[in-house]
């Protein structure tokens, strides 16, 4: 078994949770982040179910301390706070000890202030400031900014896989010897953008997202932000660190089929998780538990449960669950959102349920776990999709 | 080091360089603050039912990588790896502002799938069938470069493989002329070529894509060698000096030894000292190179300068238009590229004749 | 009935940006997608997007549109039965 690059911190914010141990005890009490938008003005408000984060702008620009005329979109604000408690997990305190680099992944970007205000820039000058804050290049500068680190900053933008590229990249730096230190992750606010861009699809649920349900109507959208601190074995061996786990396997591969949808044989999936597994050097029967990408659309469940009955066989599939009906699909930040709470499910020797389901699919014998359940785990497999038929697998271990 | 060289490149830009055989021979002038790329028949690319939905970066993307492979013999590449600063700007504006005008209703599908910053990237693999590795970066002037590091660090772990990177950007009604209010397009239109003299604020935008096949062997159609990339995320102009020459000295390569340098100025007087500043100090004594008065300036803008770099070493010639002080160098074997903006995203490359 | 089938070849030549195609060289009776005007699933959600705007028909399930758009007549049969605007 491939060893792996050392995580020695984490950090989020999500709708059931302000940091890692806030977002623990909601998936230990089985309290989910769904409900009606507040915070946005949209005529959907009543059409559909989010994960949102219920913290207005002024409460994180009180928390985080920036200046009122900061350029600082909500997508930025929740990654800083993210990428904040990653670096106090990790103990750090001179970021610039050692090479530190930072990636985030981000789709919108600085969409949410650009939607507020884009009709208004021409006329007044009170918020141009953010006319430059809509690149995803500048949030995650925003964020690196407010960290202090001035060296490798990138932004990773494959929509829903965008965290987990982070994190795979962060990790294959590191592995050879690029640089020292690095903080990798995602960040998505909820916007009208995405509100609106997936309901033209038509893959926005009314209700709470059912994943792996033969009855299933799509998504929640959510918004969250989630860092990992990833070290070198020369730092973690020199501090003597704690190491949170391990990301020991990670891949990326393109479906090639649909602009949007996934493959009926889940190839793209199917190839990424045996990608992973092989850099990991691990079987499939070694994998103790699969935090599934679980969207709860039609096209998703079917296409991921497809591939998971190839790598496994439809009878060894280890547990799986998506933990989306917790948090709704936090589109870019999900592949790290879902990294932190693999994390914990290592640390506690638990796996999170799969909520809402109740009538097994009808394509295959693939059931997830609906409530919450003690094991051992040592080994978990992590998968993330999005559009482009961007497919991503990550494997983290003890 | 694993190493890294060019095995295959395709331009396209405000001027008519999608045409390997040329270099600059023929200039169009711009005499506008935003303008577009001079296109190539893009049907002789795509076939029709693809083009239908393509917003401008997808046909110049999925143009450019066509150019590239067809440049390189490489049928199919190992991974695909796109940079853009912006991404489609065209469909996102499009459906924000029907979002925006009708209230949120009667909105369409395409522009929001189109809308996503990966899309060329997907879309260069869909039409190819390339089931491989497929990444997109998106950071301001540092994308394009942001993905060749990835390929390079790729190169390094599977020497076998060959690289497709691409770098697009392109100009959007709107929201290209919303950085007219925020200062980074210059008010007044301005004759392009002689932006490198401008005393105001602000600079000229424009679009275009690059793409380039990436190897770890040198073959018969090999351009150059990319030595090495750096992306700094900010910096002084004092540090980006320091990090040039840190950079080059890890390298162990002498100021001497390059040959040219490849600057980004782009006529902004608040930003262009970051520029002058290298050019009276570190390279006084060489020979300084500029293009942005010829394509203007946009993210992915310093992906030319990789065009560039591999043409003066076929041609072993520097066109006139490009030089901005009296020295010539005697031979075109090592030229280094530096490209920064407003202060942020600096780039350094190091391009090698191979 | 055959204004609407006019108006329809029309109205998705335009949505679907069809630039190629003629309102001539769409068959009555010719299936819109897989082997016949070649459609895709994107497209079919643009024409569910056409109905609620030109002709005040809303589905709720992109599944029902299968259906419905098979082809031009079977999708002004639809609408004439339904329309509300």
């Amino acid at each position: 078994m491939n060893k792996g690059v050392a995580i020695t911190g984490m950090g989020i914010i999500s709708s059931i949770g302000n940091n890692v141990e806030e977002n623990l005890n909601a998936l230990k009490s089985v309290s989910h982040g769904i409900s009606r938008i507040d915070l946005i003005e949209t005529r959907h408000k009543d059409d559909i179910m989010v994960g949102e984060i219920k913290k207005t702008n002024e409460d994180l620009i009180k928390e985080l301390g920036l200046d009122p005329l900061n350029s600082f979109s909500r997508t930025a604000m929740l990654g800083a706070i993210a990428a904040k408690e990653a670096l106090v997990d990790a103990q750090i305190s001179d970021i610039n000890e050692y090479r530190t680099g930072f990636i985030s992944g981000t789709s919108v970007g600085g969409m949410d202030t650009t939607e507020k205000f884009y009709l208004q820039y021409p006329e007044s000058e009170e918020n141009r400031r953010f006319i430059k804050a809509q690149h995803a290049g500048y949030t995650t500068q925003s964020v690196s900014n407010y960290l202090g680190i001035n060296g490798y900053v990138s932004t990773i933008s494959t929509a829903c896989s965008s965290a987990a590229n982070a994190i795979m990249l962060g990790a294959r730096m590191i592995k050879a010897g690029k640089i020292d230190r690095m903080i990798v992750g995602g960040t998505d606010a909820l916007s009208k953008f995405t509100i609106n861009g997936f309901g033209t699809l038509m893959i926005l649920s009314d209700e709470e997202c059912t994943p792996f349900d033969d009855n299933r109507k799509g998504l929640n959208l959510g918004e969250a932000a989630a860092f990992l601190v990833l070290e070198s074995e020369e730092i973690v061996e020199k501090e003597n660190k704690k190491i949170l786990g391990r990301v020991a396997g990670w891949a990326n591969a393109n479906d090639a089929y649909h602009q949007t949808a996934s493959s009926s044989n889940g190839e793209g999936a199917y190839l990424a998780m045996k990608k992973a597994l092989k850099i990991a050097g691990l079987e499939p029967q070694e994998i103790d538990y699969v935090n599934a990408h679980g969207t709860a659309t039609p096209n998703n469940d079917l296409s991921e449960g497809v591939a998971m009955t190839r790598i496994f066989g439809e009878d060894k599939t280890p547990v799986f669950s998506s933990t989306k009906a917790f948090t709704g699909h936090t589109l870019a930040a999900a592949g790290s959102v879902e990294a932190v709470y693999s994390l914990l499910s290592l640390r506690e020797n638990l796996i999170f349920p799969n909520l809402n389901f109740k009538t097994k699919m009808q394509e295959f014998a693939l059931v997830p776990q609906t409530e919450l359940l003690s094991k051992e785990l040592n080994t978990i497999l992590s998968n993330s999709f999005g559009f482009g038929g961007n497919c991503s697998t990550l494997i983290f271990t003890k | 080091m694993g190493e890294c060289y060019i095995n295959g490149i395709a331009n396209i830009s405000a001027q008519p360089t999608t045409d390997a055989d040329r270099f600059l021979e023929e200039i169009i002038s711009h005499k506008t603050s935003i303008f577009k790329a001079h296109d190539p028949n893009y049907k002789e690319f795509i076939k029709p039912a693809a083009m239908r939905r393509m917003s401008k970066s997808v046909k110049m993307g999925v143009t450019a990588a066509s150019i590239a492979l067809n440049n390189s013999g490489v049928e199919m590449p190992d991974a695909i790896i796109t940079g853009t600063g912006m991404g489609c700007k065209q469909d996102s504006e499009k459906f924000l502002e029907k979002i925006l005008y009708d209230d949120e209703q009667f909105l369409t599908p395409t522009l929001f799938i189109q809308s996503t910053h990966n899309t060329v990237g997907g879309q260069v693999a869909l039409g190819l069938g390339c089931k491989a590795y497929n990444l997109t970066y998106v950071q301001g002037a540092a994308s394009f470069e942001s993905s060749l590091i990835d390929a390079q660090l790729m190169l390094l772990e599977e020497p076998e493989k060959n690289i497709l990177v691409g770098g697009i950007d392109e100009v959007a009604k709107n929201s290209t002329l919303l950085h007219k209010l925020d200062g980074q397009i210059k008010e007044d239109d301005i004759d392009v070529i002689n932006l490198l003299n401008s005393k105001t604020g602000g600079t000229v935008h424009s679009e275009g894509a690059t793409f380039m096949m990436l190897g770890s062997k040198k073959t018969d159609t090999s351009h150059a060698k990319i030595v090495d990339i750096e992306t700094i995320s900010k910096a002084s102009s004092e540090e980006a000096e320091k990090h040039i020459e840190a950079f080059l000295d890890r390298k162990g390569i002498s100021i001497k030894d390059v040959d040219a340098v490849i600057l980004g100025n782009n006529g902004d007087i608040d930003y262009d000292h970051y520029y002058r500043n290298l050019q009276d100090s570190l390279f006084s004594e060489t020979e300084q190179l500029c293009y942005k008065h010829l394509i203007g300036d946009y993210p992915v803008a310093s992906s030319f300068g990789f065009w560039l770099g591999c043409k003066i070493f076929e041609k072993n010639t520097v066109p006139d238009i490009l030089k901005v002080n009296s020295t010539t160098a005697k031979k075109y074997d090592t030229v280094l590229l530096y490209n920064q903006y407003l202060g942020k995203n600096h780039s350094i490359a190091l391009l090698q004749r191979c | 009935m055959a204004e609407l089938q006019e108006e329809l070849k029309e109205k998705i030549i335009e949505q679907l940006s069809l630039e190629d195609v003629e309102v001539s060289e769409i068959g009555d009776d010719d299936p819109l997608f897989g082997d016949g005007l070649g459609l895709d699933s994107i497209d079919a959600l643009e024409l569910i997007v056409l109905l609620e705007k030109d002709y005040g028909i809303k589905l709720k399930d992109p599944k029902e549109g299968k259906a419905i758009f098979e082809s031009i007549n079977v999708m002004a049969d639809y609408i004439s039965k339904h329309r509300t605007k």
